[in-house]
């Protein structure tokens, strides 16, 4: 393995102080693949997402053009781009609404012109202030271009686009759950099956939901061919991918690297990327793609960074954020502070998420404190085995959402890598990175 | 059998006042152009909630029963939806929300020594405002920019990791005022403003729309054929 110098798709413009003005998207062919799309007829260009075989960015991976082709047969009435990046240690769309905010508007209508729907919303996490007003700022600009709005560089297709900002609420990542929020509700799932955005989404009618970087894609795909995206990465994996690196690095940011072609060895410890483990010490375990992934230890980092290769690990690619411990990291207070997360953001609809979240956090803080049980160990499992019958992967589900079975990745993880460490906290009554 | 109790006609319509009494001219008008961006009013309801934090700080009862009568819900409805959201305070918070992310990324470089240094600093624990009022803490999930770790938000407004003495300097900078074309008060929307209105035309939506509910009955009738 070896890291390749793909084409950058989605981050050419990070250079530029003014990557997120008109001046410098046009100046960089900006717009041009909205141009070559407004030319071809709607199929051609969701034929060439499909071509691109784009999987969906935001972390379930789901092939965009496959998702557009489950409703070209019923007219599709809206599009919703998930901007409400909320997963622990994912930071890419971040960047991308804040840096490149034209990228996601011409993209966006692209997609909408694939779909003929008139009216996108783009929902945008409510903390990121500055993505909110340069996302507009851009819209504003990109009507005035006529880019966006009534007739379209004169193709006759019109769309609107409308920003709209989220108020804090992880859950709301979930499409469904950001459906409702859309519809001024508190953010709760929907059951599915048998429904989906697809068939009953916002306001009950037809709506496709992609994710802010699969939308980012779509301007390069129009440009360049979903050919010539295919030839990037390997098997399902196709294209480029924005992989988000924090924790114990020397170098953690946001790198745009090409699909199974690159390890997580490479990420995590070439010099042009990560740049290894700080303070000479040694990898304790990552995680691979957000805390609702299990965890990997140091036998799998030269995995290749790639969906299936992931899921036939035992794991998943996720939202594409890696995070690193380093051998100092206590393994129960990572688990601990994981299971608040969820146990803080479980939206309550669903008992086994909503209590047994709760219950987790509590054994695994005292087990952190100093207080806990043998019988803890086995007491965690059984409640993460009420709230994903198994604690297998993938998981099995007992809640109207995923964030129910994410909870049991973290703790189960670290009792199967680190039973010792729980151990010696309970014999020692303490935490012995303390 | 009983006959069926009649239902009672909803009471929403005689809750919602006739006119915004609470909420400025000004956010009034912000708040119809964007009641006018949704097909439903209600969806406008969280942007809303934004707007009247800006005004006020905090989400207040007479702010939220405005809120009700312009998207046509009742003040109940807004509170319960707008505390099921961290951003929304229905409770007054300082003129600073100085949130600091404990997620993973963030543990491990430092943010719980960082929160706890916050609050002896502060003098108030996470959720707590000085007493003169300036500094609301919080204790955050994870904000998305977890390679400035440990990762701090001042009204939703990135400062940069964060070390014990850079963040007493950030508490006094703000105290000062030093920050404050960098940071603005409250409300995330506080420098967003579409210039335009929709430009598609509103009757092709509304016939899309018409097309799905049509294709919903008939998909709807098609399954309630086959259950029988």
């Amino acid at each position: 393995m070896a890291i390749t110098d793909p084409p950058k798709i989605v981050t050419s413009r990070l250079g530029y102080d003014d990557s997120h003005t008109l001046e410098r998207y046009l100046a960089t062919g900006g717009y041009e693949g909205l141009r070559a799309a407004l030319a071809r007829t709607p199929e051609e260009v969701a034929a060439e997402v499909d071509a691109a075989s784009l999987l969906g960015r935001g972390g379930a991976g789901f092939p965009a053009g496959r998702k557009w082709s489950m409703l070209r047969k019923n007219p599709v009435t809206y599009l919703v781009v998930n901007g409400d990046e909320s997963e622990p240690a994912t930071f890419k769309d971040h960047l991308l609404v804040e840096r490149d905010p034209h990228q996601l508007v011409e993209g966006v209508v692209i997609a909408a012109y694939a779909l003929q729907v008139t009216r996108v919303f783009i929902f945008l996490r409510g903390e990121f202030a500055l993505g909110l007003e340069r996302v507009q700022a851009a819209l504003n600009d990109a009507y005035a271009h006529g880019a966006v709005g009534r007739d379209i560089f004169g193709s006759g297709f019109s769309v609107d686009v409308v920003v709209h900002p989220g108020a804090g609420a992880y859950i709301c990542g979930e499409e469904t759950a950001l459906l409702e929020s859309l519809e001024g509700k508190r953010g709760f799932p929907r059951i599915k099956p048998p429904f989906f955005p697809a068939a009953i989404g916002l306001y009950g009618d037809p709506t496709v939901v992609n994710n802010v970087e699969t939308m980012s894609n779509l301007p390069w795909i129009m440009t360049n061919g979903g050919a010539a995206f295919a030839a990037l990465g390997g098997g399902r994996s196709t294209g480029t991918r924005l992989f988000a690196l924090a924790g114990h690095v020397a170098n953690p940011g946001v790198f745009e690297l090409e699909m199974v072609k690159t390890t997580f060895d490479d990420l995590i410890n070439a010099p042009v990327l990560g740049g290894g483990i700080p303070h000479g010490r040694g990898l304790k375990a990552f995680i691979p793609g957000g805390v609702s992934a299990p965890w990997f230890g140091p036998d799998q980092i030269d995995l290749p960074l790639g969906q299936d290769e992931v899921a036939e690990a035992g794991s998943m690619l996720g939202s594409g954020s890696v995070v690193v411990m380093d051998d100092h990291t206590c393994a129960v207070r990572a688990a601990w502070r994981i299971t608040k997360f969820f146990s803080r953001e479980s939206c309550g609809q669903c008992t086994p998420c909503r209590e047994g979240s709760g219950w987790l956090e509590r054994i695994m803080e005292r087990i952190e404190r100093g207080d806990g049980r043998e019988q803890d160990l086995d007491l965690l499992m059984d409640a993460c085995d009420n709230i994903s019958p198994g604690v297998a992967w993938p998981p099995q589900q007992t809640t109207i959402c995923v964030l129910g079975p994410s909870i049991p990745s973290s703790i189960s993880s670290a009792i199967t890598m680190f039973r010792d460490e729980f151990l010696v906290h309970i014999k020692e009554g303490g935490c012995p990175y303390d | 059998m009983t006959e069926p109790t009649p239902v009672a006609a909803p009471r929403r319509a005689a809750l919602a006042p006739a006119a915004p009494g609470h909420l400025s001219a000004d956010i009034v008008a912000r708040a119809r152009e964007l009641i006018a961006l949704y097909p439903e009013p209600r969806s406008a309801l969280i942007p809303l909630c934004h707007l009247a934090q800006e005004q006020d700080g905090w989400l207040t009862p007479e702010a939220m029963v405005d809120i009700a009568g312009l998207v046509g819900v009742t003040p109940g409805e807004v509170l319960g939806t707008a505390s099921f959201y961290d951003m929304l305070h229905t409770e007054p918070v300082g003129r600073y929300v100085v949130a600091v992310c404990t997620n993973i990324a963030c543990l491990l470089g430092g943010a719980a020594e960082l929160l706890e240094h916050a609050e002896h600093s502060l003098g108030v624990g996470s959720g707590g405002t000085t007493a003169d009022g300036t500094v609301t803490l919080e204790e955050a999930e994870c904000l998305a920019d977890c390679d400035r770790a440990p990762c701090v938000q001042v009204n939703h407004r990135y400062v940069g990791a964060q070390t014990p003495e850079s963040f007493d300097r950030l508490i006094g900078e703000l105290r000062s005022g030093a920050r404050d074309t960098e940071i603005p008060p409250h409300g995330t929307l506080i420098r967003v403003r579409r210039t335009g209105g929709l430009a598609a035309d509103p009757a092709a939506v509304a016939e899309e729309r018409r097309a799905a509910a049509q294709a919903r009955a008939a998909r709807e009738a098609a399954a309630d054929g086959g259950g029988a």
